[in-house]
Order: structure tokens, then C-alpha cells, then sequence
């Protein structure tokens, strides 16, 4: 009971969760696990199912894709207030790049059947939580296309 | 403005020798000037000056030293064209000529008492760094003060060892980020719009100046906007072609507003119409 009021503490002081209605959140509670992870330590990598989404509490994560023969390339941080992951959202529900703890992460992360199970039965926490995913990942799409636009090149007038 | 040198008529280009030039970046360095004769150089930050270079004319570049230090006149420039390398291809000892300093600046004292957040991108840090130098130097007259700077790749950063000693202060947020790691960077990675949530600032209480090339400040503004502050608590610099730098030969008009006299710095509900427009 104590881990569980101290989860809902977390998720409470986590942005994703403002305006939640506090029984969704104590649904959602139902689901989460807090976790740590040392630096270089991988949270997920390309390719593994995806069972899990994370809200970074703490810390630094390096969004990553590896080619063979070449280092891994970081294509984007994810630092407190965050949220990691959405492929457990998409089928396949496999992840599509390496996520590793920059430096020690505090997270806590969701069990994905667990959640998806109980949004399944209960359209309204579903419907919250895919409000909350939705700007996720539209701000994940303007800022992609904002890094291959080149923000910083010089104008070329003309 | 230093008696000595303060220019009677603003069209007279002064000589000034070039005492040392650090380079930067591939394509960036900075260079700093000193008067030949004597004298110093007091200006307000944000303001810029027009440099001339001998048979290679005269362009508008701004000054990014510290303005409680006047003995030296310091810029940053990138080479982009034929003037900018001219002028990167004089050696130390060499002169320019200087006309100058021209515009509006960033508002720093007017805006005591607020939190300030500087929102730089590429090589837009220099025309912001006197307005730092200047809020750091008076730091207990603000709340909370954000530096949030954002660049192409880790290795162009500009100014990094400065962007360390800031961030070392107990007093002040850096943050730090790039489009495109390279091996090596561990930082944020990222486009600079994403590091205004979170950057801990009362968005009602706060000022914020803008500069980088124009898409990003369309963005940043869009972001500070999103976060709670106020259109008339945002400042940008703006850039345009110029010829005379004091408001005579109508080449750096932005839609009503010349860059040169009312600007390069404007509060952002004065311009917000101008910019949307695609190619004024
Ligand atoms: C108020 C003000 C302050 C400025 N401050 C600085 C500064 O601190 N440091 C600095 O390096 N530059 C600064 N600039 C820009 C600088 O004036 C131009 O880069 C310069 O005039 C280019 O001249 P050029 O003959 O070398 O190149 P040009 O031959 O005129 O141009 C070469 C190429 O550069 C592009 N270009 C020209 N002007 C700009 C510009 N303003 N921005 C981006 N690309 C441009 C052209 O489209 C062309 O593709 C400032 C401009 C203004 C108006
Ligand atoms: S440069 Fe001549 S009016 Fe502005």
C-alpha cells in the first residue's frame, strides 16, 4: 500500500499526469513500477517488444539507432518530464530505436498489457491517455522535421 | 559614449587595428579592435556596427563583446560572402574601418526585476553575449535567468568554454543542445524549441530575447509563446541587407520598420505581422 501511495506521489508530480482525474491515475497506478537505470544501461533496445512506456522522472536518455560499422547515432534526448516510448501503442508493438540512461535515470514505467487491458475496458481512461500520447508524438514529428530542416544553416537570399 | 570617440557624423568610417583574431568555428572568428590613435568604444548590447574593408565595402555585423569593458571592440563574424571573407582574410595588425554603433538595443535594464531567458541558436549567441555579459553582471536584478542555446552539431558550438563557465554559475540555467550528436557529445540532443518546457521560468514574469537565423526564432518564439509568455515580453534580433546602417537609403525596410534605426532589436508584437509574411 505505502509503494503504491508513492507511486501515485510520482505520477502526480509528473507533467503527463496533470489534470488526470485521480481515479484514472489510481488505475494507472495499478500498472507502474518504479525503476532506475545506471548510466550506459540500456532501457530498451530496437527490435525487442515493446511492453512498456516510461515517464523519465530524473536523468537523461539517449534515443538511438546503431548501423553496422558505425557508432550509434543519437537522434534525440529525453530528460525529466519526458515521455519514452509509444511503440507498445503501434503493431507491431516492437521497439524501432535503442534507448539508453545518459546518465542515472529514475523512471517509472507502465506495463503495457496491463494498461492497454484496462483502456480496453474502460474508454475513458483510454481516451486520456492517448490525449497525452497524441501531442507526444506529433511534437516527436515537428521536431524531426525541424532537425532535417537545418535551423541554423544560413538564408540564402536569392 | 566615449567623448573621444563618439562620431560626429555617422557616415565617417574610423580606423581601427586589428589586435587579435580567434578563430571560432571553420567559418567563424572574432575579432578584436582597437582604435588607432587611442580611445575606447562604449555601446549598448544588441547594437551592431558597419565594418568596412577595404575594397572589399562595407557590411552590418554586431558587436559581441562586453559593454562594461570599452577598451575593446569585439565581433563575431561568420565568412558567407565576399566581404565577410575579406575581412577574415586581414591578418593581426591589420585595420577596417568602423562605423558605428548603430540600432536598438536588447532591452537589459528595462527588464529588471523579471526573469530573462535567452533563446540563441547558431551563431545568434554573439549578438546576444553583451546582453549576457550585461544580465550577469547585474544578476541579482533578476529572478530567474535561462540560457538556452541550440546549434547544428556538437563541434559547432560557439563559444563553449564560455557556455561552461555560465553554466557553472549557481545562479544561472545553460542549456545545451544539438540537431546531430557526433561520438563523444553527451548533452541534450534536440531541436533548441524543446528545451523552453521545463527550463523553470514564471512565464508571467518573463522577458525573453530571441536570435538565430529567422526559421528558428519563427519556432522558439512559437515555443515561448506556447509556454505562457507574452508576445510583448518577447525581443528578436532581425537581420536584413544594409547600406547606410542610420535610417536614409531604405534598404533594410521590413515591411514599416527599418532594421537599421528601429531595430536590429524590436519587441516581437511590434513585428509579429512582418514575419509571417514569407519574403519581405
Ligand atoms: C544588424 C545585423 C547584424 C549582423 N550581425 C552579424 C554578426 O554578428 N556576425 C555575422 O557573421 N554576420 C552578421 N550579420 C550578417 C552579415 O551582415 C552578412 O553575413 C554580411 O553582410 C554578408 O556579406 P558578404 O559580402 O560577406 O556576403 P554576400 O556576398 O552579401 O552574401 C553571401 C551569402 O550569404 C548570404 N547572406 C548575406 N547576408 C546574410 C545574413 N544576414 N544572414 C545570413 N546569410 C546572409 C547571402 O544570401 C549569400 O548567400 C548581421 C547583419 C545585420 C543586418
Ligand atoms: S540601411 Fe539604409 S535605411 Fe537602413
Amino acid at each position: 500500500m505505502v509503494q503504491v501511495d508513492n507511486l501515485g506521489r510520482i505520477l502526480e508530480e509528473h507533467p503527463f499526469a496533470q489534470g488526470l482525474d485521480p481515479a484514472l491515475k489510481d488505475v494507472m497506478i495499478g500498472c507502474a513500477a518504479n525503476e532506475r537505470f545506471e548510466a550506459g544501461q540500456f532501457l530498451f533496445r530496437e527490435g525487442g517488444e515493446a511492453k512498456k512506456f516510461y515517464l523519465v522522472r530524473s536523468g537523461v536518455v539517449a534515443v538511438e539507432v546503431h548501423a553496422p560499422g558505425r557508432q550509434a547515432l543519437t537522434v534525440e534526448t529525453i530528460d525529466d518530464g519526458g515521455v519514452l516510448g509509444w511503440s507498445w501503442l503501434v503493431a507491431p508493438y516492437k521497439w524501432t530505436f535503442d534507448a539508453r540512461a545518459q546518465t542515472l535515470v529514475r523512471a517509472l514505467s507502465f506495463d503495457a498489457t496491463c494498461l492497454m487491458r484496462k483502456m480496453e475496458s474502460d474508454p475513458v481512461l483510454g481516451y486520456q491517455v492517448m490525449k497525452r500520447f497524441v501531442p507526444v508524438m506529433a511534437h516527436r514529428l515537428h521536431a524531426a522535421r525541424m532537425q532535417m530542416f537545418d535551423l541554423y544553416g544560413p538564408a540564402k537570399k536569392g | 559614449m566615449s567623448a573621444a570617440l563618439q562620431q560626429a557624423d555617422p557616415m565617417d568610417v574610423r580606423p581601427f587595428r586589428i589586435e587579435k583574431i580567434r578563430k571560432e568555428l571553420s567559418d567563424v572568428f572574432t575579432m578584436e579592435l582597437v582604435p588607432e590613435g587611442g580611445g575606447s568604444f562604449a555601446f549598448k548590447p544588441g547594437q551592431f556596427n558597419m565594418i568596412y574593408s577595404f575594397g572589399a565595402g562595407e557590411v552590418p555585423i554586431s558587436i559581441s563583446g562586453d559593454p562594461a569593458d570599452p577598451s575593446k571592440l569585439i565581433h563575431t563574424i561568420r565568412r558567407v560572402g565576399a566581404a565577410t571573407e575579406a575581412i577574415g582574410n586581414l591578418s593581426e595588425g591589420m585595420a577596417v574601418g568602423i562605423r558605428g554603433p548603430f540600432g536598438n538595443p536588447w532591452p537589459v535594464e528595462e527588464v529588471f526585476g523579471s526573469d530573462l531567458v535567452i533563446l540563441a541558436g547558431g551563431l545568434g549567441l554573439a549578438p546576444l553575449r553583451p546582453a549576457i555579459y550585461m544580465a550577469l553582471a547585474h544578476r541579482q536584478r533578476f529572478g530567474k535567468v535561462v540560457l538556452l542555446y541550440g546549434s547544428r552539431s556538437p563541434s559547432e558550438i560557439l563559444f563553449p568554454k564560455e557556455l561552461e563557465k555560465w553554466r557553472g554559475r549557481f545562479d544561472t540555467k545553460v542549456r545545451v543542445t544539438v540537431d546531430r550528436a557526433e561520438p563523444g557529445w553527451s548533452g541534450h540532443v534536440g531541436v533548441v524549441t524543446k528545451l523552453v518546457k521545463g527550463a523553470g521560468f514564471d512565464p508571467l514574469h518573463t522577458v525573453a530575447f530571441v536570435c538565430g537565423p529567422e526559421i528558428m526564432m519563427r519556432y522558439g518564439i512559437q515555443a515561448l509563446e506556447d509556454s505562457g509568455i507574452d508576445r510583448t515580453g518577447i525581443y528578436v534580433s532581425m537581420e536584413r541587407n544594409m547600406k547606410c546602417g542610420i535610417g536614409l537609403c531604405g534598404h533594410c525596410q521590413w515591411g514599416a520598420p527599418f532594421v537599421c534605426k528601429d531595430g536590429p532589436v524590436f519587441r516581437f508584437d511590434e513585428v509579429a505581422d512582418a514575419f509571417k509574411v514569407r519574403e519581405l
